[in-house]
């Protein structure tokens, strides 16, 4: 596929203030009263310019979300993360009929012969075979279905 | 496999209808307030505190993760975005998955399927580097922890994003009493 998409957007502008809250804030706000003070405090900034800050990064895109991080599975939904190999002729067409399903929640080109990966994210755990079972239907291909056996914990941090 | 051949997992039951109500009123995001608590309660007729305790109940219990600020990527100046996925003996993956998981730079890192012949990769680690020269020699120090246990690996780099919803999460709600 030939054009970058309008998706991958460029690098932002950040000052160290801005750099100094991402970096404080991947790992997790504190469940306190005023929690937003407790930081400001620690980042020796006032609470005021970290939530303007925060607001400005969010609306920017910097930060493609702020808050909870819910655990999918243990809220009793379904997750994983399947893979097809696509003809080159039939990407645009299979792209299209993949991503009209709700279920899935992010698909990527990658460079392999697998060159479809897609996250199926349903409301059960059993509703993830119906899906494949669709999208193969949709599709004509066999869907690689990887659901994680083990999840190694990591705490994703971009230091920037 | 499967998550519903691992009950551990799901604590859902647990969650009763004022949880899912706040899970559903934050799943977007958490309003960028002095008192964000407060501001969720609000509308649900639930006190600032209450909303802080319940979350709290739920971040002990793994049902939250975090409540973090999550990057994009590519606009933190991480442009190279790697899937590296490995072929690790399956005698010593949970150790080497917990070494991996440990390195700087890996966002996620699974245990999953191989698919043979077509896929003999059973762990899978995301890089995330400014350029693909970063990424790789990330790989390597990956390839040097995994020693002899690993037969063979791949950097699979995402060329294109065709859709990016996130998890949506709503819905649930309508099965509520």
């Amino acid at each position: 596929m030939t054009a970058e998409p309008a998706t991958r957007p460029e690098p932002a502008e950040l000052d160290a203030a801005d750099r100094r809250i991402i970096n404080r804030l991947q790992d997790g706000l504190p469940l306190v009263e005023a929690p937003f003070a407790a930081v400001a405090n620690e980042l020796s900034l006032s609470e005021g310019e970290l939530l303007e800050r925060l607001a400005r990064l969010r609306e920017s895109g910097v930060l493609s979300r702020f808050g909870p991080m819910y655990h999918a599975e243990r809220l009793g939904g379904g997750l994983t993360l399947a893979a097809l190999a696509v003809p080159e002729e039939d990407f645009e067409r299979v792209t299209e009929a993949v991503n009209a399903f709700p279920e899935v929640a992010h698909n990527y080109r990658r460079e392999h012969p697998l060159n479809m990966w897609f996250v199926l994210a349903t409301e059960t755990p059993e509703r993830i075979a119906e899906v494949i079972a669709e999208i193969e239907t949709a599709t004509g291909l066999a869907v690689f279905n990887m659901p994680k056996q083990e999840e190694f914990h990591v705490r994703l941090h971009l230091p920037v | 496999m499967s998550v519903s051949t691992c009950p551990s997992e799901s604590v859902s039951a647990a969650l009763d209808a004022q949880d899912r109500a706040i899970i559903l009123a934050t799943q977007a995001g958490l309003p960028l307030v002095p008192d964000p608590w407060s501001a969720v309660g609000e509308p649900l007729g639930l006190a600032g505190e209450e909303v802080r305790v319940r979350m709290q109940r739920m971040q002990e219990s793994g049902i939250i993760r975090r409540i973090a600020a999550v990057p994009n990527h590519y606009r933190l100046g991480y442009l190279a975005n790697g899937m590296t996925v490995w072929d690790v003996d399956d005698a010593e993956i949970e150790r080497l998955g917990r070494a991996v998981a440990a390195l700087p730079g890996v966002s996620h890192c699974y245990r999953r399927p191989r698919h043979l012949p077509d896929w003999p990769y059973n762990l899978f680690a995301m890089l995330h580097g400014r350029t693909h020269a970063e990424v790789e020699a990330q790989a390597d120090e990956l390839r040097e922890l995994l020693g002899s246990a690993c037969r063979d690996h791949r950097i699979l780099y995402s060329s294109r994003i065709l859709k990016k919803t996130g998890l949506r999460l709503a819905g649930r709600s309508d099965r509520q009493r």
